[in-house]
């Protein structure tokens, strides 16, 4: 399709195409995948995309040291092997490596805490790329912030390679909670409520309007077992993330089925149960006051 | 035009986008997630999403034989994109398991991943009542070998990207996405 890259494109519709694959998505569960034959068993189990990277979250934990963007080659096998949406993450504000993501054409990129950042100070703009981009939020402000940026999907951050899901309970809590709050105001309350929470004004405005995300707000960041799931949709995400809690536990294959399952039906809790039979053990967590701020991702970006 | 009750299926993918729109032209939106579901609804829609993801649970929930009947017992049935892979008798490219109601090949991924994703007017010349329709185009299939009874109804760049085989409708772009309801009106009308 040279010919339609080629065409100038309003900034409208270039946002409406990212937004039409998140829309997409939803209702599936994207998996973490370090090679292509994790790939190809996140495929066969159900997943909607994957996320390629060279370390689930939890052995960067466990590593230190610099997490950057994963090698080229490693993601082009995974693009080669599977027929579904390959996402890739990219350091906070690391414009470079998200043109290579781009010019490789990964269907999403994830801007994302989980590598180091970059830039301690600016998000990349994420309008003047072609790729969508996935980011990480704590609450409404920080949600906003990434969508006036250019981000056609918000994740929560959660904590991600923990196993625990109380960091991405506690966001989507906040930022759904916030979205609330928003729509009760008045209206000549708004721009003190965009300066309170530094979004954007319009954007502001949208979420006092249509009491949702201008994007799909999908769940992140420690879920590690088929209710995990089904809990994230319970609070109002439209589809979740699994790092680490799938090829860090027992059982790949069947977990991530089984993930892939509760998540589809989120609302039925004996399918959620018929999920969870025949099981192995999940992944092992981490508590969160065990943990030191310093070493806690989320608190990467602003 | 009468107000229907119209099922989506729920497994994965764009529904409450459907459901949106169905409200908009006074149709009753339901999610389908069983079977026994199917009985309590007139028409059909199998929206986009990931047809590797829906094709599994529609072998898991073993809905296949269920809708299969549900359309050849006359009753409309309209899919977009990952949907028209589903309806297909043949697919290619990465081939996933299918229903077998719409005698065309789907390729999937056809236009490549989504840096490729567009959207532009229909070909002059298609179905009048769809004049001028905006189509959205997300990581799509193209629809080739089509059969002897497949009527093309749009267009775009001469490729097919809306048929229709006696009450199974498909489209290759995303009518919810562009918040036009004709495409969803002709299901109506059945």
């Amino acid at each position: 399709m040279a010919e339609r890259n080629g065409q100038a494109r309003t900034g409208a519709e270039a946002f409406e195409l990212k937004i039409g694959l998140a829309e997409m998505l939803k209702g599936g569960v994207i998996m973490d995948v370090t090679d292509a034959d994790q790939a190809k068993v996140a495929e066969e189990a159900g997943a909607c995309a994957v996320m390629a990277l060279e370390r689930v979250p939890a052995d960067i934990r466990r590593d230190g040291g610099v997490a950057r963007m994963s090698a080229v080659d490693m993601i082009e096998g995974i693009q080669r092997s599977v027929s579904i949406p390959v996402m890739a993450k990219v350091r906070i504000g690391h414009i470079s490596e998200a043109r290579v993501l781009e010019v490789m054409g990964v269907d999403f990129i994830d801007e994302s805490e989980v590598l180091t950042p970059a830039d301690d100070e600016h998000h990349i703009d994420k309008h003047a790329f072609k790729s969508p981009f996935v980011c990480g939020a704590r609450n409404l402000g920080e949600a906003l912030r990434r969508i006036g940026e250019g981000a056609a999907m918000i994740r929560t951050k959660g904590e991600a390679g923990s196993g625990n899901i109380v960091e991405a309970v506690r966001h989507l809590r906040s930022v759904c909670g916030e979205i609330r709050a928003l729509q009760a105001v008045r209206s000549e309350e708004l721009m003190a409520c965009a300066k309170e929470m530094g979004a954007p004004y319009d954007l502001v405005q949208f979420v006092h309007e249509n009491g949702r995300l201008p994007v799909p707000n999908f769940a992140a960041g420690g879920i590690a077992t088929p209710p995990d799931a089904a809990l994230c949709r319970q609070l109002g995400a439209e589809a979740v993330f699994v790092g680490s809690g799938i090829f860090k536990s027992a059982d790949p294959a069947a977990r991530a089925r089984a993930i892939v399952q509760a998540n589809t039906h989120w609302d039925d809790p004996e399918q959620v149960m018929a999920a969870c039979r025949g099981l192995s053990e999940a992944m092992e967590g981490i508590e969160m006051s065990t943990l030191d701020e310093s070493d806690r991702l989320a608190n990467r970006g602003w | 035009m009468e107000s229907r009750r119209v099922g989506i299926l729920g497994i994965q993918g764009a529904v409450d986008k459907h459901a949106l729109l169905l409200k908009a032209t006074g149709a009753e939106a339901r999610v389908i997630l069983h079977p026994e579901e199917l009985k309590t609804v007139d028409a059909l829609i199998l929206p986009g999403g990931e047809s590797s993801t829906i094709s599994k649970g529609i072998a898991r929930l073993g809905l296949r034989e269920p809708i299969q009947d549900f359309v050849r017992q006359g009753r409309p049935v309209l899919g977009t994109c990952a949907g028209a892979i589903l309806l297909s008798k043949r697919c290619r490219n990465h081939p996933v398991p299918t229903l077998g109601l719409l005698d065309v090949t789907a390729c999937r991924n056809a236009y490549g991943t989504q840096v490729d994703s567009f959207s532009t007017g229909a070909d002059p010349g298609g179905e009048s009542q769809l004049a001028r329709m905006r189509c959205v185009f997300i990581r799509a299939p193209r629809l080739e070998d089509l059969g002897p009874a497949v009527e093309v109804l749009l267009r775009v760049d001469g490729w097919p990207v809306l048929v229709r085989e006696g009450s199974v409708l498909a489209a290759t772009f995303h009518p919810e996405l562009a918040d036009d309801p004709r495409v969803h009106a002709l299901l109506l009308k059945g």
